[in-house]
């Protein structure tokens, strides 16, 4: 039944990877293959594009060439930000209860405090400022969230930061804002700040972590001290030139991006709540990042939904997949005070720069007769 | 037709998916992810899961795994934990199978446009005039029949069994024809959620309900002594109870949970005429006469009358079987229907 168009609403998990960084990674595979590190011509050539990328870097995300740390993902730049700082610090970490598995697992891990967030899926300030003491050594808050695609108050959260427990420093995961919004300036207050490829473009397996002169982390990787020995191991050289290329079409076109997606987002979700009755929109869609629609059904199950979908070549997500390929209940919906039942009826519908009309005339539709089936069979 | 196979990531449950796609029929695997909690089998595991998604790879089939943990903590993990507090050993697995394979999962299936679903158990069904049968599978050594006797005509008119005529020397021997990678891989046993190295069944009952100690006393009262945790002991059972060496072997023959008493004796005092069952589930019409009846998974049958009164009178003097107890009643091969042990 999927012989025909596919409609690719998964964005949010990740992005076909763009012309420009298929043509950047392409010299760096068979030609410039050299270990960076190298010394002679060809490893000094690999070298200078890995520089170029850093200074593209730098400009996207608002930092110092030099306070860019390439690493091998979103999550890999999480866990240094905020495992490293710990080894380093030690005292207490902090998070919100929304933010991605790469942030909440090392907290909680380390036995730091989670902060609470309201209905709406945004940072209970209340809540942050009583967690901040002396005690806190970093502060971890993303600045969009993956599932619901709500910005959070980062400016307001540094200041709270800067305030309450100065000798902490923030961390940003910035993987889902990067394609949408202004990093370099709406995340100007945090010391750290980690983005990753494949979320905007690029390849996966690379990403950046920003860490700001002055700001001390341990290395969770240990050997060559590359990348001023946070972060061992030969470099990525062509991954970090295609996460570098694509970075550059996210600066060019996002703004003009930004507007038609946002319409091609609103046209979906506008389109499934008139279509489909018992529909819940999750938090507030002004405060969403523009490629995100996330809605729950009641009545139904994800999973079940999902399936149809596929089968009528629509692609898309729940929550986040656990490892084995299953659904597992969010626990942002959790945090956002959902019930379980409702909450087990949520689709994500993430848009990307790719995102044709057609593909949301496709999911339009499909998921209201989908949704239709399942509630007629009581499930499912 | 367009089949929905289970697929556990086992051998039988392979070459049954296996099977119905070499006979033409448009298959997709399902792997249910049931429980995230500690096993030894790595059941519901991400390696589990990974050997169902590598055979249906093989096999050219579309996998896809369905996270029904809600529903089995629900409909299988906390009944299982509620008997036992009141002195019943329930089987899970037959509740899993009514609640979850042939009732969740069936729903699902044709909500998502499914002709039927099949399964690797060791049974066959068939089809006559009167509706569908369970028949024993063809391995005496495997059958699970036993486990399959709840099914009603509206399940069994949806399911498909495809191994049930195939020993299981057979069914290994076709997985290695088609190169699966699970081809010598064991078969599961004992219940999935519970894990051996962390206690096994008494140390997941004393987590979930706590221990409540109790005197063992013989049939004249006389202590002899006292377990650690009532919940776990079962009518039958023989060790375990800290008796010591007796001059002759001494099984529980009544468990007293609120008097916090356990009651041992010899073993033909566990003998008895009639056993008392209920939930008594016919396939058709309630048989009037002898059945065989078995008692347990892999279990000898013995001849009885079942009345509607709700008790199993038998030919001869049979075990009594620990309340919660599945008993099947059979008419030859072919499953009767089945009542609960009370």
């Amino acid at each position: 039944m999927t012989s025909g168009a596919i409609a690719y609403l998964d964005n949010a998990a990740s992005t076909p990877l763009c012309l420009e960084a298929v043509e950047a990674m392409a010299p760096l595979q068979r030609e410039l293959y050299a270990n960076p590190t190298g010394a002679h011509r060809m490893a000094r050539d690999t070298r200078r594009r890995i520089d170029d990328a850093r200074d593209v870097m730098a400009e996207a995300l608002g930092s110092q060439p030099g306070e860019i740390v390439f690493t091998g993902g979103g999550t890999e730049g999480d866990n240094l930000a905020v495992v490293g700082r710990h080894m380093k610090a030690g005292g207490v970490t902090v998070c919100s209860a929304i933010e991605h598995h790469a942030v909440l697992e090392p907290v909680e891990h380390l036995g730091g405090r989670v902060v609470a967030v309201d209905a709406a899926g945004v940072i209970d300030l209340d809540a942050l400022a009583a967690a901040l003491d002396d005690d806190v050594t970093v502060v971890s808050v993303m600045l969009a969230n993956n599932e619901t695609g709500m910005v959070q108050p980062l400016e307001q959260v540094a200041e709270l930061v800067r305030s309450g427990t100065p000798q902490a420093v923030l961390h940003t995961d910035a993987v889902q804002a990067f394609p949408w919004l202004d990093v370099a300036s709406l995340a100007a207050g945090a010391d750290l700040i980690s983005v990753s490829a494949h979320k905007f473009g690029g390849p996966k397996g690379v990403g950046a972590l920003v860490v700001r002169d002055g700001v001390e982390l341990s290395p969770l990787l240990l050997g060559g001290g590359q990348e001023r020995g946070l972060r061992s191991g030969t470099h990525n050289a062509a991954g970090i030139a295609g996460m570098a290329a694509a970075a550059e079409v996210v600066l060019k076109s996002r703004v003009e991006q930004v507007v038609r997606l946002a319409g091609l987002r609103d046209r979906l979700a506008e389109g499934v709540l008139s279509a489909v009755d018992g529909t819940v929109e999750t938090g507030e869609r002004s405060g969403k990042v523009a490629g995100s629609a996330h809605l729950c059904f009641e009545g139904i199950e994800s999973e079940a939904l999902l399936f149809l979908l596929e089968d009528a070549g629509v692609y898309a997500s729940a929550a986040s997949s656990c490892s084995s390929g299953a659904q597992d209940p969010s626990h942002v919906l959790a945090a956002m005070g959902y019930d379980r039942m409702l909450a087990g009826g949520s689709l994500r519908l993430s848009l990307g720069y790719e995102t044709t009309d057609a593909e949301i005339d496709q999911a339009l539709s499909v998921i209201p007769s989908a949704v239709a089936r399942l509630r007629d069979y009581g499930t499912g | 037709m367009r089949v929905l196979a289970a697929m556990s990531g086992g051998v039988d449950s392979s070459v049954a998916a296996a099977m119905l796609a070499e006979q033409g029929h448009d298959v997709v695997g399902v792997t249910l992810k049931l429980w995230g909690g500690e096993s030894d089998t790595g059941c519901c595991s991400v390696s589990d899961v990974e050997d169902a998604r590598r055979v249906a790879d093989l096999l050219g089939l579309q996998h896809h795994v369905f996270n029904f943990g809600d529903a089995f903590d629900q409909r299988v993990v906390a009944p299982y934990v509620d008997d036992h507090a009141v002195g019943l050993t329930p089987n899970p697995c037959i509740e899993c199978n009514r609640h979850i394979k042939f009732d969740k999962l069936m729903v699902r299936a044709e909500a998502l446009g499914f002709d039927a679903v099949a399964t690797g158990h060791h049974a066959r069904l068939e089809a006559a005039e009167d509706g569908f049968r369970v028949r024993r599978g063809v391995d005496d050594a495997k059958d699970q029949s036993y486990v399959l006797y709840m099914l009603g005509q509206e399940q069994m008119s949806r399911l498909l069994l495809p191994i049930g005529h195939l020993t299981k020397g057979e069914v290994r021997g076709r997985a290695a024809d088609l190169g699966l990678r699970n081809s010598a891989k064991p078969d599961s046993q004992d219940v999935c959620f519970i894990a051996n190295r962390a206690g096994g069944r008494q140390g997941f009952l004393s987590r979930r309900l706590g221990e409540s100690p109790a005197t063992v006393v013989d049939a004249d009262g006389t202590e002899l002594g006292s377990v650690e945790a009532v919940q776990a002991v079962t009518i039958g059972q023989r060790r375990g109870l800290n008796l010591g060496g007796t001059d002759e072997p001494r099984y529980v023959t009544n468990v007293d949970i609120p008097a916090g008493r356990v009651t041992v004796g010899r073993r033909e005092d566990l003998y008895t005429p009639i056993q008392e069952v209920s939930d008594i589930h016919w396939v058709d019409e309630a048989v009037d006469g002898p059945v065989d009846i078995q008692v347990s998974a892999h279990g000898t049958p013995a001849v009885g009358v079942v009345d509607q009164a709700g008790r199993v009178t038998w030919e001869e003097p049979q075990r009594r079987v620990a309340p919660g107890q599945a008993v099947v009643f059979y008419q030859g091969e072919l499953v009767a229907g089945g009542a609960v042990a009370a």
